[in-house]
């Protein structure tokens, strides 16, 4: 059919279109479109446990925040750290440690879940708040951005806001068709299957427990590679990167698009970023922009009274097709 | 350490505490009696300490603006229930997650617009501005002495209108049994106001007599919402006897580990969840 090739090749269209924006030659909009992107990576790991393995998790800036401060601690003040490992190793210590919190919050369900995430969350936020480790609650500056050598000839610089666009371009386009492909896998399914039913997919033998801590796992690894971008971006972290407003935000972003479509997680990422800035622009709304929290509050409540499916849902519901939940119940 | 010395940590940490089971027990009654995870209840305890001050500058008097503050604390929960958490009880939690952090957001700002961003203090009352000498330098204020009794007096009083009342007794039906209570004929929409409303007026009622003792900022409410998390997740949740005991042993970890360890003070209470989380997931008094 027509709409199943235009679904198909929709992704690899918008990649297209997104890879030429720096053309345009817009510090401001590229810069906008890096974060923009960089927090679809960030939805998108939220999605995979809280659309997908049905845990929801209200700690995830844990991973944002750590992997940022990894890259903060690595990169020394003079030198330009290298790419090829800073980026593994960050990803790395964020799979440790959502391997090792991951053991302990699993043994919970429901409201504990949510709770005991945030709580750790919290725990590593007052681990870089309170202890000099992480420069305390000022933060610490990453003077020289990370580079990408082979020999002596320099691949990728990421003082070069183009190259640091399509680097951020390929690791969204690659978290998409990596996840993709996961859960399109048998071990996709079985997430999905233990999203439904837990018990139904214990009594058919599948280690439950092994599966969730893998996708937690994961989605700490991917919430690690978007907090890593982030602070290559800013070039600073502070203890408010892996604050609780921050896991608030991304599992709104995840809502507002739709939560159990990969694509939703980026329209939601998008929506919100553009809402942010556009709630705050001084320039439109004046001594209101100061207060923009108070619109994106009443905002985020509207959508959890009235838009459970979010901004994905609202369009299945104009192409009348029924919500993907029903979809993913007659295959299970 | 000496024994003066001691003393004083241990009474600031039995204060603390019981200061943490007032905001703690109206969030373990929310969630327990009406499944709700309410990430806005540390806003109600903010919302108490502004109120005490901003009505104790006007009236000049702590005890009246705390009279005066404590039915408008009762309106707001009742009101809070009406409109927006009635919707969300039959919805998964992941909407009430997002509603509640919405409303933070929303007192957040309210709270910037109506009382700017300073930080205030509030003066303790005269009439307990005083102080217990111990030894010859180390003495005992009075006024944390008064918050630790009513603090008792009220955790007494809630016991005794969960045990023994008549009311007490739907609410406990109510929690596990909601459409059997209707049946019956009790009206069980009543009850759930009232239930939010007391737990609100409890964190507001914590937030007013603590005002005095730590100063009045923006963002007070979040970090007691997160020690209140740890507190109902150790306790049990829905367990208001597990919301005592932790809040004591919380209270007390955390005053002596300022004292004895106070660069990994912060982590302490991290550490008991974990620990109680891998002897008891169901929290200390919870059911399996």
């Amino acid at each position: 059919m027509n709409n199943v090739r235009f679904s198909r090749s929709l992704p690899y269209a918008v990649i297209g279109l997104l890879a030429m924006f720096p053309m345009l030659d817009s510090t401001f909009y590229t810069q906008l479109l890096s974060k923009v992107l960089i927090m679809a990576i960030f939805a998108m790991s939220l999605d995979l446990l809280v659309g997908y393995t049905g845990l929801v998790s209200f700690g995830h800036a844990a991973y944002f925040g750590l992997a940022g401060y990894v890259l903060a601690l690595l990169a020394a003040k003079f030198e330009a750290v290298s790419l090829w490992w800073s980026l593994p190793a960050a990803i790395g210590i964020c799979v440790a440690f959502a391997l090792a919190t991951g053991m302990l919050v699993l043994r919970t369900r429901g409201i504990y879940f949510i709770m005991v995430t945030l709580a750790f969350a919290q725990m590593l936020f007052f681990v870089f708040h309170d202890t000099k480790l992480g420069g305390g609650s000022d933060g610490i500056y990453i003077y020289t951005k990370p580079t990408m050598n082979l020999g002596d000839t320099v691949l990728v610089n990421l003082e070069k806001l183009d190259q640091f666009y399509w680097l951020v371009l390929f690791c969204t386009a690659g978290t998409y068709f990596l996840l993709r492909r996961i859960l399109g896998s048998s071990f996709g399914r079985a997430l999905m299957g233990i999203k439904v039913n837990e018990h139904r997919m214990r009594a058919l033998g599948f280690p439950v427990f092994r599966y969730q801590l893998a996708s937690f796992a994961l989605a700490g690894g991917l919430g690690g590679l978007a907090g890593y971008l982030a602070a290559v971006q800013f070039g600073f972290v502070n203890p408010e990167i892996l604050s609780w407003h921050q896991s608030g935000a991304v599992l709104m972003m995840v809502i507002l698009g739709g939560m159990g479509t990969l694509h939703g997680a980026v329209i939601g990422a998008f929506a919100f970023v553009l809402l942010q800035e556009v709630l705050s622009n001084q320039a439109w709304f004046g001594i209101a922009a100061k207060h923009w929290q108070l619109a994106m509050g009443i905002l985020i409540m509207l959508v959890a009274l009235y838009l459970p499916q979010g901004l994905a849902g609202l369009m299945n519901k104009f192409q009348r097709k029924p919500p993907p939940e029903a979809e993913e119940g007659a295959d299970v | 350490m000496d024994l003066a010395f001691f003393l004083i940590q241990l009474l600031n940490g039995l204060q603390y505490g019981l200061l943490l089971f007032l905001v703690s027990s109206g969030l373990t009654l929310v969630f327990g009696i009406m499944g709700i995870i309410n990430l806005a209840h540390g806003s109600f305890y903010m919302v108490g300490a502004y109120l005490a001050w901003s009505l104790a500058s006007m009236t000049g008097n702590l005890a009246t603006a705390i009279l005066l503050a404590i039915p408008l604390t009762v309106v707001l929960g009742m009101a809070l229930e009406r409109l927006l958490f009635r919707h969300l009880y039959s919805r998964d939690h992941l909407y009430q997650v997002l509603l509640t952090y919405g409303l933070i957001l929303v007192f957040e700002e309210l709270r910037s617009l109506i009382w700017g961003d300073d930080v205030h203090g509030v003066a303790v009352p005269a009439l307990l501005n005083a102080s217990i000498p111990l030894t010859e330098n180390l003495s005992y204020p009075v006024y944390r002495l008064a918050i630790s009794g009513v603090c008792l007096l009220l955790a007494l009083a809630l016991y005794f209108l969960i045990q023994k009342t008549r009311l007490g007794m739907m609410i406990r039906a109510g929690a596990s049994n909601r459409d059997m209570v209707q049946s019956l004929g009790i009206d069980i929409k009543l009850i759930y106001t009232l239930v939010f409303a007391l737990g609100v007026a409890l964190a507001a009622f914590a937030g007013m007599i603590n005002a005095p003792l730590s100063s009045v900022t923006p963002n007070m409410g979040s970090h007691v919402l997160i020690i209140c998390f740890v507190v109902v997740v150790i306790g049990g949740i829905g367990s208001v006897k597990g919301a005592m005991a932790a809040s004591l042993m919380i209270g007390l970890a955390e005053t002596f580990g300022q004292v004895l360890v106070p660069e990994v003070a912060g982590m302490i209470v991290y550490v008991l969840m974990a620990i109680v989380l891998v002897w008891r997931p169901e929290g200390l008094f919870g059911r399996k």
